[in-house]
């Protein structure tokens, strides 16, 4: 963490090409006019954790998008059953081999009980859990962000009645309401009697996770809006008789960009951690859809005797969330330099 | 402060009740009937009508919600029986009044907040304050390296290793095991400190974060370097001046933090196998016990909401510049 100080010691990236300042030319180099996002892009290619965490991040995506041509290459389903029907596991169904049953076939060994492909298993949990983290956070941020604006940018009564709204929701106790509402939410979609697919149980982990997130970021928005629409630009426009949507678009929301940008890479990392808990505790997403809350659980089972099984999981979920929360400082010190943290 | 105690407490109440509806009218007027859930499979439709009545079911649920409210304050006569004040309804799993099981559950959940509030509170702040005196030597970056490390970790991943380690291999703590102060106060202590040291993990690492950010905004304000510069000793103002203007952001997650373990720390319990509020809520919603799972939703909403107008009342003692008018 000693990278944002070194950071902000250094001089900021003067408009001007590094290469001849560099060379030791006497002559004046040639001012170049850069955009806020050039800027941003300058500084953030400089600090080289975040270059790091982005590839880690990077990494983790293409995963969860090719998972399918992954367990392709490798010729492992997550589904099948390979310690049952390959014989794999003993009598109490724990792996035949050490650690957890390692070897050239299955590179991260096979899930006790049921004898899964773990490598399988922990690519399309990725897929399912990162899939789901992503659909909560890009609804919580339109929503995050709609409200915001309407908040900041009408005041007043509207103002006061949707933050009076936002109060309540913040006030509900969070992991209580996902336990008690992701049945609720998925027995809504599902006619009595039939079968509950995955897909349901997917809309509803989005939606109940979604109903409680969106609030911090439009907190934030309508803070940074309240103080915008007093600025001169804004007058200006509305003087020159533009309308609210186009101050709206065109003037407040390119300076409130910042903001949403850092705040939906810190919420990422919490939604698929908050999704992995909820399958963990058995009313996220169900077996056998592979999920990266679900193998936590198995592993929670076995741990006493392979105790392996718990790594590949718990290593990946540390690593992932590590690469993301210095992201998301890294975003935050290209973005606004002037934040001291 | 009195006046702003009650305005505040009567906020928290308005919060309570709308939280409150909010639940009922979920519960009980979205999903599958509950009278099938309490009945079983071979019910014949005369039985489900009489469970209907039984229940209440059969009103219409506003007024189901107003006997449920007046339950609460002055108790009811249930067909089932009669329940006591703080009447949250009888258990359709075991037909037990859902006040006493969150009773019986209670102190699981009480000594593990406590427990874990101290220990999170002690190494955070403490490891924040070692950081922000020992500004960029040694011990401030391993410091925060493990702080961030500790912010990324799942209590579903260290918990199950920290057992199979500490416990199972080098025996040096216990089990994490339920409770029993009448019977066995050194082993409801020793078994509680597994749970308690893990559940600290992912909190004190975002108190030492803040403490040393927020020590090392005081340290460079310019009452503090006044202090110096009149010769005041760095201990004394590094506690008295310095920590004082740290306290109040700190004191702020302190409260949040307070008011969700105390209502239940649902991962950490349910990974060690302790029969607190927060297992509770779990096993409720599995059974789809909607009495209980009301119970544990309220009983968490009360401390979080409690634990709030007490964090806004602290302001008033850490910062005099705080007016509560």
């Amino acid at each position: 963490m000693t990278s944002p100080t070194q950071a902000a010691t250094e001089p900021e990236p003067v408009p001007e090409d590094a290469t001849a300042s560099s060379s030791g030319s006497k002559i004046a180099p040639e001012l170049i006019g850069r955009s806020p996002r050039q800027l941003a892009w300058l500084r953030f290619k400089r600090d080289r954790t975040g270059i790091i965490c982005a590839v880690i991040v990077g990494v983790f995506i293409l995963i969860a998008i090719f998972a399918p041509v992954i367990t392709m290459v490798t010729g492992k389903d997550p589904y099948k059953l390979y310690g049952q029907d390959d014989n794999l596991l003993n009598s109490y169904g724990y792996p035949l081999k050490p650690n957890g049953g390692i070897d050239g076939t299955h590179w991260f060994g096979i899930e006790p009980g049921l004898g899964r492909d773990i490598f399988a298993l922990l690519v399309y949990g990725i897929r399912t859990s990162l899939g789901i983290a992503l659909c909560v956070t890009i609804l919580s941020v339109v929503v995050g962000v709609a409200f915001g604006l309407i908040q900041g940018y009408t005041s007043g009564r509207t103002d006061y009645f949707l933050g009076r709204f936002s109060d309540l929701m913040m006030s509900f106790p969070q992991q209580l309401f996902f336990i008690a509402f992701t049945p609720v939410i998925a027995a809504l979609f599902v006619k009595p009697g039939s079968q509950e697919s995955t897909t349901i149980r997917f809309m509803a982990l989005v939606l109940v996770q979604f109903v409680l997130g969106w609030m911090s970021l439009g907190r934030l928005v309508r803070a940074q809006v309240l103080s915008l629409r007093e600025r001169e630009y804004i007058e200006a426009a509305k003087l020159s008789g533009a309308s609210s949507w186009r101050i709206i678009r065109k003037e407040l929301l390119p300076n409130v960009w910042s903001t949403i940008l850092v705040q939906s890479t810190l919420l990422l990392p919490i939604n698929v951690t908050a999704e992995a808990g909820l399958s963990y505790l058995g009313v996220g997403m169900q077996n056998p859809t592979p999920d990266w809350g679900l193998m936590f659980q198995s592993a929670a089972q076995y741990y006493q005797s392979d105790i392996t099984y718990m790594f590949f999981p718990g290593i990946a979920m540390a690593v992932f969330v590590i690469a993301f929360n210095l992201l998301g400082d890294s975003v935050r010190d290209a973005l606004d330099p002037k934040t001291i943290r | 402060m009195l006046r702003f105690l009650v305005r505040r407490a009567l906020g928290a109440i308005v919060i309570l009740v709308l939280i409150s509806a909010v639940t009922y009218f979920l519960f009980f007027a979205l999903p599958a009937d509950p009278a099938l859930l309490s009945c079983g499979k071979n019910c014949g439709p005369q039985e489900v009508a009489l469970i209907h009545h039984n229940l209440g079911l059969d009103q219409p649920i506003p007024v189901q919600y107003w006997h449920y409210m007046v339950g609460l304050f002055v108790g009811r006569d249930m067909p089932i029986g009669h329940c006591d004040a703080p009447c949250f309804g009888f258990s359709f799993a075991n037909q037990q009044p859902v006040w006493d099981i969150i009773k019986d559950r209670y102190p699981d959940t009480l000594t593990l907040a406590i427990m874990g509030a101290a220990i999170f509170l002690t190494i955070g702040v403490g490891l924040g304050l070692i950081s922000a005196a020992k500004q960029g030597k040694l011990f401030d970056k391993i410091a925060s390296g493990v702080s961030l490390t500790g912010q990324s970790v799942q209590i579903y991943f260290i918990g199950p290793l920290a057992i199979y380690v500490l416990a199972d291999q080098l025996g040096w703590l216990d089990h994490g095991h339920d409770v029993d102060w009448a019977h066995n106060p050194v082993g409801s202590i020793t078994g509680m400190l597994l749970p308690a040291l893990v559940m600290s993990v992912i909190f004190w690492s975002n108190y030492s974060r803040q403490t040393r950010s927020l020590m090392v905004e005081q340290l460079s304000e310019e009452h503090v370097r006044t202090a110096r510069a009149k010769g005041m000793s760095s201990r004394y103002v590094f506690f008295r001046y310095a920590l004082r203007g740290a306290m109040g952001p700190i004191v702020t997650i302190f409260g949040i933090d307070l008011g969700s373990v105390f209502g239940g720390a649902i991962i950490t319990e349910t990974t060690f196998g302790l029969h607190g509020i927060g297992q509770l809520a779990v096993q409720a919603v599995l059974q789809t016990d909607l009495p209980l799972e009301m119970g544990v939703m309220l009983f968490g909403a009360t401390a979080i909401v409690i634990f709030n107008v007490l964090i806004d009342a602290s302001y008033a003692f850490i910062d005099p510049r705080v007016r509560l008018a």
